[in-house]
């Protein structure tokens, strides 16, 4: 019998104790005693399973309010939208607006919210074809009107996610993707405020796809940051979210309104278009001292075409590289990126980089690595090769900076 | 009241210790234990909390009231703490040394221990905790204390030291945030005053006779469950010294006495609560009270609660005053009440408009409260749910204890639903070698072999010395009232003069010993190199005694001073020695033993006698 979540009366120890039995993480048996605490217990004695009513938490309907703008909330799983039900120990999987709206009611404030729950994953375990039902999921969404789309997302790969649906879908409407460092099951969690972010930043005069994260430790505002430009540079922190080699697009007050700081796409000034192919035969390369060209000869010889390379410095792998990039380079798409990720590849600085060029090397500018490879991966689906190695040095959106700045822009 | 019958009114008490632990480490990183100055901070950032569902979906109510007053708060960092204090990290495995420290003080209480033990969060939304709850993990339960049951013994981590309340932001140092504390809970066996002090004394001795817990004010707090028959449960929280435990129940009973009291009273006048705010701004807008004063002033009426709310229910606390705790809850100053004006700048004709205006009679009490719109309204909501329980009897609450034995509101008493699984932190199997303790001496064993060697009074104050080792290792070798006085007593009288003991570490006291041990200082010099010390905290051995000077001089100051009075000796033979003994004495009181000196000289004078 599953005894999973039952009250339940044992004796353990030369005494009884009452409880609701717990999943347990080891082989030992948990008890949630009436004073709140957990305790594991190897050797009891079941007495007796007591039977108790569930009441199920009940929570008024929502009500849309005339003059909000109306935004679609939709869920791929992640910190932001985990909940676990403790009487069980499962993670359920239910993300309805009236949760949302009980959650965090002061998004009710800004704007009238719909949910979908698309997915229930861990972020790490997303794969292209969740990006593409997403960019369709949205596409769809922004078509029956509303004005605006939240993605929440786990933070670990919502750059990839994000950058995806950036290159896929041209967008009229604001699209942020939003998370949580610290879990939204705990009172300090950062899900909230970053989520009130968001629902101000696509209720605004903004016209592309961003990730509305916390933009420093406080409590204070979040910044808005390029889907394209961003990266996850910490392990732990709210504030792990920067933008590389450029500043955020814009500043959200917590209790205020939001600041731009950098040049923007405005709503409704690109179409509603999805070309939401990918190709997912693309690697992405990370060169250390010693590492053998076998591994292009590896991915070439699986049919891969599309190879982004993590170079040192200003853009360079082994001089021992240069026959195997020779040999694959006409009929694949070889793009270099720095490991530096602040600051632009050039090749023509050095010998080495003047040989990676002739062997048929792109440049990736000021790309960051998974930015490219995300890139490539959507030139290689919808375009010629001879295009895409064109176009994978254009600026699409938002992608490459034509100029760099001083500053290291480390927001 | 000194006659109180605490049989008849059904006292029960039951005491909550929480110990710090004195580890190298915080509970769950690696951070030291060691206390900051809030100057020393080097950063700080600030944050809001917001409740959760508990884990059994019920919402709890005290969490609840925290956060409707949602508050900011405000966090002091250090080179002392990192990123698990800031919650920017998840915290690391829980600290064995703490655990097992748990398990020894356990083991001294008879307690049965559980198998795993499981870190849950408790959920704590008054900003002490970063992460808006506790880390806490019960060890053991079942114990026994001179008859008194010990329910659970858990190991916790400290929450942040409260720097500063502003109302609407609260400031907290994170130095405090993470050390290892026992919480020992008793059952409410304990049946008077008296008793709940020495119960609380006796745990206190247990605590430090494992030599590992820390020490000083706020190290060690005291919470209390107090109950009378036909009262209420009331938690009091946080008293930091056990002289006022005692009257801590005396006056909670004499609180919950009175309140029936006034309930009784208000039954028989039908007193009646109006459930309605009154916005009474306007009657205020000339006023000359400073509190009242350009701030939105609300009111609330209490029928048939005339003369009472200025009560007395403790010691210089009326009812009113709970309702003021309230306020203050709220992030208010207080209120005022109608048994108490006019006063306070706020005038006669005042009063009269305000009773006219909620239609108060003379048997009406109202009570006023002003600031921030929202604030006053939330907080006279509270006050008027508070009225009403009057006629009901003495609320379940949280209070908080003051200096002088009486309490205040703090929050409703908790419900159970406050705790979930601490899912970052795996479980621990309390092994073999995690349960193989052993059960320290203690203090007052210790105190009865020292009575051989030391005055009884002063036996028990070095075996509850944190330096009792100190004692052990040089009793035999030196004058062990001697040993008391340097590890102890000197101390304490340059504590009162005014010295920095707090450098007199281990180290010191130990440098001291063996200074007299080889002779190098007399035992009467113990204090002066203390003293040194205490200035100068990095003075080395050959410092301090080029300061207070060898004993060796002695014998040569002796003999020049002979040589130079001469004559005197030749006159007075023997009697030349109490002027020159004033001499030496002199240069080398507090220096050198002063019999020593005396035999050096009567052995000089003798041999220049002789000389003659
Ligand atoms: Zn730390």
């Amino acid at each position: 019998m599953d005894l999973i979540g039952k009250r339940v009366r044992i004796e353990a120890k030369g005494r009884q104790f009452e409880g609701i039995v717990m999943p347990s993480p080891t082989k030992t048996f948990v008890l949630k005693l009436d004073n709140g605490y957990n305790v594991g217990f190897k050797d009891y004695k079941l007495l007796e399973v007591i039977e108790e009513e569930m009441i199920p938490p009940s929570l008024p309907p929502l009500m849309h309010k005339e003059g909000l703008p109306n935004v679609k909330i939709i869920s791929t799983g992640g910190t932001i939208a985990s909940k676990v039900d403790y009487r069980t120990g499962a993670v359920t999987s239910q993300f309805t607006a009236e949760e949302i709206a009980a959650e965090v009611p002061e998004l009710m404030e800004v704007c009238n919210v719909d949910a979908m729950l698309l997915y229930n994953i861990l972020s790490e375990n997303m794969k292209p074809k969740q990006w593409i039902e997403l960019a369709n999921e949205i596409y769809k969404s922004i078509k029956d009107g509303y004005e605006g789309i939240i993605i929440t997302h786990g933070t670990d790969t919502m750059a990839y996610t994000s950058s995806a649906v950036s290159f896929m879908l041209s967008t009229p409407v604001p699209i942020a993707f939003v998370g949580a460092q610290r879990s939204s099951d705990r009172p300090s969690s950062d899900a909230a405020m970053n989520l009130v972010c968001a629902a101000k930043t696509v209720t605004s005069d903004l016209g592309e796809v961003v990730v509305v994260m916390h933009g420093s430790t406080s409590d204070n505002y979040c910044y808005i940051h390029r889907a394209v430009k961003v990266r996850k540079n910490h392990t732990s922190r709210r504030d792990a979210f920067q933008s590389v080699n450029c500043k955020p697009i814009g500043k959200v007050d917590y209790f205020g309104s939001i600041e731009w700081i950098s040049d923007r796409v405005r709503r409704n000034e690109r179409e509603l278009k999805l070309m939401d192919k990918l190709e997912e035969k693309v690697v992405l390369i990370k060169f250390f001292p010693g590492l053998k060209p076998d591994i292009l000869d590896y991915y070439f010889d699986k049919g891969y075409r599309g190879f982004v390379l993590e170079g040192t410095g200003l853009g360079h792998v082994s001089t021992d590289w240069l026959d195997t990039i020779r040999r694959i380079s006409n009929e694949s798409l070889i793009v270099m990126t720095s490991q530096c990720l602040w600051g632009r590849v050039c090749d023509r600085v050095y010998d080495t980089g003047r040989y990676l060029l002739e062997a048929g090397v792109v440049e990736g500018e000021d790309m960051l690595p998974e930015v490219a490879l995300i890139k490539v991966m959507w030139l290689l689906a919808n375009y010629e090769l001879e295009e895409a190695k064109k176009l994978v040095k254009v600026n699409l959106v938002g992608e490459i900076n034509p100029t760099s700045d001083y500053d290291r822009c480390l927001f | 009241m000194d006659q109180i019958d605490y049989d008849s009114l059904g006292l029960m008490v039951g005491i909550e210790i929480h110990q710090q632990l004195d580890t190298k480490h915080k509970l769950f990183c690696y951070c030291p234990t060691s206390h900051r100055d809030v100057e020393e901070s080097n950063f700080e950032f600030f944050r809001y909390l917001r409740l959760k569902r508990s884990e059994m979906g019920e919402e709890d109510r005290a969490a609840k009231e925290e956060v409707e007053r949602s508050k900011k708060f405000i966090y002091k960092f250090y080179d002392t703490t990192c990123l698990v204090e800031a919650d920017e990290e998840p915290p690391r495995e829980i600290n064995k040394e703490a655990l097992k420290i748990a398990i020894q003080i356990a083991k001294m209480l008879n307690m049965e221990f559980v198998d795993e033990v499981h870190v849950m969060r408790k959920i704590v939304i008054d900003g002490s905790n970063t992460t808006g709850f506790q880390r806490t993990a019960l060890v053991a339960f079942d114990g026994d204390l001179d008859g008194v049951g010990i329910a659970t013994l858990c190991v916790e981590e400290e929450a942040c030291r409260k720097i500063e309340d502003r109302g609407d932001y609260v400031v907290y140092s994170l130095d405090r945030l993470g050390i290892p504390l026992v919480e020992i809970g008793t059952y409410p066996d304990i049946k008077s005053p008296k008793q709940a002090k020495e119960v609380a004394a006796k745990l206190g001795m247990i605590l430090r006779s494992t030599g590992k817990v820390k020490r000083g004010l706020g190290t060690i707090r005291q919470d209390v469950n107090i109950s009378i028959k036909d009262g209420a449960r009331v938690e009091i929280k946080g008293v930091q010294t056990l002289e006022i435990l005692d009257k801590i129940v005396e006056y909670e009973v004499i609180r919950q006495v009175n309140l029936l009291k006034i309930k009784d009273e208000l039954k028989k006048r039908r007193a009646l609560v109006i459930n309605e705010i009154f916005d009474v701004t306007s009657l205020f807008k000339d006023t000359k009270s400073k509190i009242l004063k350009n701030k939105t002033v609300k009111a609330i009426l209490l029928r048939g609660f005339g003369g009472l709310v200025g009560k007395e229910i403790q010691p210089n606390r009326r009812l009113g005053t709970e309702f003021a705790d309230i306020a203050k809850m709220f992030g208010l100053g207080g209120i005022f009440h109608t048994d108490e004006l006019p006063a306070y700048g706020i005038t006669e004709r005042e009063v009269k408009a305000l009773k006219e205006f909620v239609d108060a009679s003379e048997d009406d009490a109202v009570i006023i409260a002003a600031g921030d719109a929202l604030r006053v309204e939330r907080a006279l909501q509270r006050i008027i749910e508070r009225a009403k329980f009057c006629l009901v009897g003495v609320p379940e609450e949280t209070r908080k204890a003051n200096e002088d034995g009486t309490t205040s509101y703090l929050r409703p008493l908790p419900g159970a639903a406050r705790m979930y699984p601490e899912t970052d932190v795996p479980p621990v199997l309390l092994t073999k070698e995690l349960l193989d303790v052993e059960i320290p001496e203690l203090i007052v064993d210790r105190a009865k072999r020292y009575e051989k060697l030391l005055p009884k009074d002063l036996a028990y104050v070095i075996a509850d010395s944190e330096y009792y080792k100190l004692f052990e290792e040089f009793a035999d070798k030196i004058q062990p009232t001697v040993v008391a006085r340097v590890i102890h007593s000197i101390p304490a009288e340059l504590r009162k003069e005014g010295f920095n003991i707090e450098v007199l570490d281990e180290d010191k006291l130990r440098m001291t010993l063996e200074m007299i041990e080889k002779g190098e200082i007399a035992k009467e010099g113990a204090e002066e190199v203390l003293k040194i010390i205490c200035k100068n905290p990095n003075a080395n051995k050959e410092e301090i005694l080029n300061v207070i000077g060898k004993v060796s001089n002695v014998d040569d100051f002796i003999q020049n001073l002979v040589n130079q009075k001469e004559d005197l000796i030749r006159e007075r033979k023997e009697h030349a020695f109490k002027p020159l003994m004033g001499l030496v004495m002199k240069e080398f009181r507090g220096k050198v033993d002063g019999k020593i000196i005396a035999e050096k000289l009567k052995k000089a004078i003798e041999e220049k006698i002789k000389g003659e």
